[in-house]
């Protein structure tokens, strides 16, 4: 019988555990995968959140003001303000992104080094969607809006978004998504979002080895609903805002 | 049937390679593919030019060396088959047809459209065996083995090793041929001893030679045996599992 051990190999010198599995191309892909899950989380909670605007003012304040209110307000009076939202919310998910950015560059180089040489004839792709071919594109056009949206609607930069109040948060979308390139430029990102997402949910069940003949065929089924109610809901905020139920 | 062919031609592994066209005439249907590119051999060596250099043997589908990618498709255009048994008839008359080698890096090429698959033998030697005590056989009854199981161990054992899944992944990945080599001896009960050590052992050897697997599914439909997806998410799972295990048992 084998030894279990791997000869010669010190362990005093191994990385630790968790390390170790993420240096493999496997690891990088639960991590991704595990990363992706958090993220997917984050998008239908921030959608779900976006639905206020349809509720409009309520007592002279609108109720998406009240929300994003509440929402830094989480966890009072037992914690003080903002720090349930930057514990749990901002902190997690910047980690989460930065895995899953990081995770994605390190393999994209992994998958080009295994090809040097490209094919020199066309490909027929018999399985291979737009979408699982251009997840670093869509995961980068995600990545430049969300620095975008976070410098137009979060921080409020004067160059991006120069009527942005604090708090506001009715007032500055309106104002934001008026603006005709700025209008386009939210619905080319959710465009993007709607494919990345579409390939990301059925792929984590891959990765994560989430294979069961009892419910595989409800995993490209669970991917198709999750990215089109996602999307929908996302697109629903600018649509309104461009046939005036939003303004 | 009169075809023109676009072949892929490198005299070596560092020369530049080039397609060069062929007007391959008086192709029957019934031939294979591969006896369609035997007469064009045929004709080459009649005119005194260096024939077109292809790996192939058993020609039955069986043994795993044949591969040409065919108009982009890895053993061109029909499903669950391997070149070798590709025939003429799912062309037309006129048809241009481009052949080019497997490109993957740990798939050098040779010569032509032949390239050297050693990677996968790396692979092998990883863990893709059991240890079997040496004598007299054992009773074949000693070890009972569940239907579904054996079913499902057949099913990966199908895999011949011809690399398709490598050359139709956009990834240049190996984790079709790797997991369906786990996967047969792993949900077998004689290749439970070595169960843990062989998916880290194969996966981390795979590694060192080819890409990763973003899901895109392009290797279960180049095929030649139709090898499931299902066994990458296996392998994936094993793989996980056995860095738990192993750090339990102290192991690595």
């Amino acid at each position: 019988m084998l030894n279990l051990r791997r000869a010669g190999r010190d362990r005093s010198r191994q990385a630790p555990w968790i390390v170790s599995i993420y240096r493999t191309d496997v690891g990088k892909k639960y991590a991704m995968a595990i990363s992706g899950v958090v993220l997917l989380l984050f998008v239908l909670g921030h959608m779900i959140g976006n639905l206020h605007v349809f509720e409009g003012a309520h007592g002279g304040t609108f109720r998406i003001d009240e929300y994003g209110e509440g929402l830094r307000e989480l966890g009072e009076p037992l914690f003080p303000r903002t720090l349930v939202l930057w514990a749990f919310l901002r902190i997690p998910l910047t980690i989460a992104f930065l895995i899953h950015a990081h995770a994605a560059f390190a393999l994209t180089r992994s998958n080009r080094a295994a090809r040097e040489t490209k094919y020199q004839s066309p490909r027929d792709y018999l399985a291979a969607r737009y979408a699982s071919r251009t997840m670093r594109w869509s995961g980068v056009i995600v990545l430049l809006f969300l620095a975008w949206h976070l410098a137009d609607l979060t921080i409020g930069v004067e160059a991006v978004n120069p009527e942005f109040v604090r708090g506001a948060v009715y007032d500055n979308l309106v104002s934001s998504l008026s603006r005709w390139p700025v209008w386009i430029l939210y619905v080319a990102a959710q465009v993007a979002l709607a494919f990345h997402i579409w390939h990301g949910a059925w792929s984590l069940f891959q990765s994560l080895g989430i294979n069961n003949p009892h419910f595989n065929r409800f995993r490209r089924t669970f991917a198709h609903i999750f990215a089109t109610v996602v999307v929908a809901g996302f697109l629903s905020v600018p649509v309104g805002v461009a046939l005036d139920i939003v303004s | 049937m009169h075809l023109t062919l676009r072949v892929w031609r490198q005299d070596g592994p560092e020369a530049e390679g080039r397609f060069e066209t062929y007007e391959a005439a008086g192709i029957h249907q019934d031939m294979s593919f591969l006896e369609m590119l035997d007469l064009v051999n045929e004709r080459l060596l009649t005119a005194g030019r260096e024939p077109i250099a292809f790996d192939h043997d058993c020609r039955e589908g069986i043994c795993g060396s044949c591969g040409l990618m065919i108009d982009g498709r890895a053993h061109g255009p029909q499903g669950s088959t391997a070149t070798c048994q590709l025939h003429m008839r799912e062309f037309s008359d006129g048809d241009t047809i481009v052949i080019e080698p497997w490109r993957a890096t740990s798939f050098p090429i040779v010569r032509d459209l032949v390239v050297d698959r050693e990677a996968f033998d790396r692979i092998i030697e990883a863990g893709g065996y059991i240890g079997a005590p040496t004598g007299s056989a054992p009773e074949a009854n000693l070890t009972p083995v569940p239907k579904e199981t054996s079913d499902a161990a057949m099913d990966a054992a199908a895999c011949i090793g011809c690399g398709a899944c490598v050359a139709a992944c956009p990834n240049g990945a190996g984790q079709l041929f790797t997991a369906a080599k786990v996967a047969h001896l792993n949900l077998l009960p004689q290749g439970q001893p070595e169960r843990w050590m062989r998916v880290e052992r194969m996966v981390e050897t795979m590694e060192e030679y080819f890409g990763s697997c973003s899901n895109h599914g392009e290797c279960e439909p180049a095929c030649p045996k139709g090898i499931s997806l299902d066994n990458i998410a296996m392998m994936n799972r094993d793989y996980l599992l056995s860095k738990i295990r192993n750090r339990k048992l102290g192991g690595y």
